[in-house]
């Protein structure tokens, strides 16, 4: 059953999840758990904290644009379950 | 019966042309062979980690200062999560609450509107407001068959920018005149060529329409699958009638997202709200924020001269109109021509010419782009070189060959590419200036027409002209009638 903190069934959808409803069940407890802790850090007062964009201060890595090397074709496919002219095969998906 | 108000916004992605990919150093290229640019990163393998272009990040700030955007001081990547094997890492590098360009506007050119509607623009010089501007990733190109699909990567990881504006656009056709105004302005800071035909630039359509009177915008639809610009008009056209016509026979409208085809000539239904994607965005932990200030330094010089500060500067430096100017400054590559056939006559003081620049504009207006349109070359494929269309002006207004003659020199060059003095030799076209030989034919016509003569002598100006014909005639067409004309009234008035 949802509750108030969010319903499984939609979350399990979204990350195209099947699930038993007695695992269904026992997520939603337990995910309902951990978003009751979450309340408990919301709680706390941090006006006048500056925020963060990240968890470490760290800033600014980047590279330069310059090419480097990139895999043959067939290295790139080598994990491919099916492939066809040099492409990934998938089961057909039309948006 | 109600009129209604249109509010159309816009989401336009647009490539950036960087040499390599926005988290990976693979190349960032169009036409290779299918997944021969790849690695670990735009494959979505496990482990695997980005790192951020620099260059990439450089040119969508430059975007954004030519479009008067703030930057925010600190900018950050989100991951922004759905399932497609287009991504195969499940989530789409992008940006959510920090992005590097806030605000700003393009500007809607007067000859950006589609050319059947530029007589009738609505709102001269109106600059649409941006939301935003973000940088992510694209995703890698799916091909549907019958049975299947295949996916190809060597497109995953581009830099892609996207440009949000607010819903201000009022018509398709400002809607064009967005879309066109804003490939100029990115060619302008070479920031991407911005093709739609080439996939470069790509955009999704909100539009909604309401009842005048009415404050709050209608309900949005969102319009997806369009390939070039005029395929963006027609697709509005055919959204705009629909819902007008939804609402006049009292259906509400449902948020939804509608795909455009382009063959059938209307929008289908792909998905409501209550289908809408839910993007569970968060931070990145494998990219580490970016501090605007120093990269905005280094490109603020780098900010170039937008299209309407070069047209009028053109109106101003070389005297040419307003339309001219921007006919020339619609197309960098033209400008850079016009600049340098003008330059070369300004420069050239010794040859006392009137209004070169003016010609060097009517020439390419009224004949190069024709030509060019004709053979279907770009102006960087011009047989006709800057300084070729220069030698052709001196020669037009030097008085050596006539205007109308001119324009069979320019056809003679554009076809064959052999230059001005060459050609105007060859067919014998050089006007005779040189008054000994043109006192003779005068001598010949006074002495044949002692009527029109007598005419001149009285008083009657227009006569003039049936000798400077005579004249002419005589030579053969060689003379230059200037001249001739000036030379009989000389002699006449004794």
């Amino acid at each position: 059953m949802p509750t108030e903190n969010f319903d499984v069934r939609y979350v399990a959808a979204l990350v195209r999840l099947e699930l038993t409803d007695e695992e269904a069940s026992t997520y939603q407890q337990q995910l309902d758990k951990i978003l009751d802790h979450m309340r408990r850090i919301d709680a706390i007062d941090v006006s006048g904290i500056e925020p963060t964009a990240h968890a470490n201060p760290v800033f600014d890595v980047m590279r330069e644009d310059e090419p480097g090397k990139s895999f043959s074709p067939e290295t790139a496919l080598r994990n491919a379950p099916k492939q066809r002219n040099d492409q990934f095969v998938v089961t057909k998906v039309v948006e | 019966m109600p009129s209604y108000l249109v509010s159309i916004g816009l989401e336009v992605h647009t490539q950036i042309n960087t040499r390599s990919k926005m988290f990976c150093a693979c190349r960032a290229h169009y036409g290779e062979p299918p997944n021969s640019l790849t690695c670990p990163v735009c494959l979505g393998l496990p482990g695997a980690l980005p790192v951020l272009n620099r260059g990439a990040i450089e040119k969508t700030i430059l975007t954004g200062l030519m479009l008067g955007c703030e930057i925010p001081p600190l900018s950050k990547w989100d991951r922004k999560n759905y399932f497609y094997p287009d991504m195969p890492k499940n989530y789409q590098l992008s940006q959510f609450d920090l992005p590097l360009c806030e605000g700003g506007g393009v500007p809607l050119y007067d000859l950006a509107y589609p050319k059947d509607a530029q007589k009738d623009i609505a709102q001269p010089g109106k600059v649409v407001r941006l939301t935003r501007i973000h940088l992510e990733e694209d995703v890698a190109k799916s091909t549907h068959h019958q049975n299947d699909t295949t996916i190809d990567f060597n497109r995953a990881g581009t830099p892609l920018m996207e440009i949000v504006s607010e819903p201000e656009l009022e018509s398709p056709e400002e809607t064009a005149a967005y879309l066109n105004s804003l490939r100029q302005i990115l060619n302008y800071g070479g920031v991407s060529d911005a093709d739609m035909e080439k996939g470069q630039l790509r955009c999704d359509v909100n539009v909604s329409v309401r009842p005048e009177g009415q404050d709050e915008l209608g309900v949005k639809i969102e319009l997806k699958n369009m390939n070039s610009v005029s395929a963006v008009r027609r697709a509005l056209h055919y959204e705009i009638d629909r819902q007008i016509t939804a609402l006049e026979h009292g259906e509400t409208l449902i948020q939804s997202t509608r795909r455009w085809d382009d063959d059938l000539g209307e929008t289908q239904l792909m998905r409501t709200k209550e289908f809408a994607h839910d993007y569970r965005y968060l931070p990145d932990p494998d990219l580490l924020p970016v501090r605007t200030g120093a990269l905005l330094e280094k490109v603020r010089p780098l900010v170039p001269e937008l299209p309407h500060q070069k047209i009028a500067r053109y109106e101003s430096d070389f005297g040419i109109t307003h339309y001219d100017a921007s006919v020339i400054a619609s197309d960098l590559d033209l400008s850079a021509y016009f600049e340098q056939a003008a330059n070369t006559l300004l420069e050239r003081e010794d040859l006392h010419l009137k209004s070169p620049a003016k010609r060097v504009a009517n020439l390419i207006i009224n004949d190069l782009l024709a030509a060019l349109n004709e053979s279907e070359k770009p102006i960087t494929k011009c047989p006709l070189s800057a300084a070729a269309l220069a030698e052709l002006v001196t020669l037009i207004d030097g008085g050596k060959i006539s205007g109308k003659q001119g324009k069979e020199v320019f056809a003679e060059m554009f076809a064959s590419g052999r230059g001005a003095a060459e050609i105007v030799k060859e067919k014998g076209m050089e006007q005779v200036s040189d008054t000994g030989a043109l006192e003779t034919f005068i001598t010949q016509a006074i002495d044949a027409n002692p009527d029109v003569v007598q005419q001149v002598k009285d008083g009657n100006e227009k006569s003039i002209n049936f000798l400077t014909g005579q004249v002419m005639k005589l030579s053969k067409g060689q003379a230059n009638p200037q001249l001739v004309g000036q030379m009989l009234r000389d002699r006449l008035s004794n």
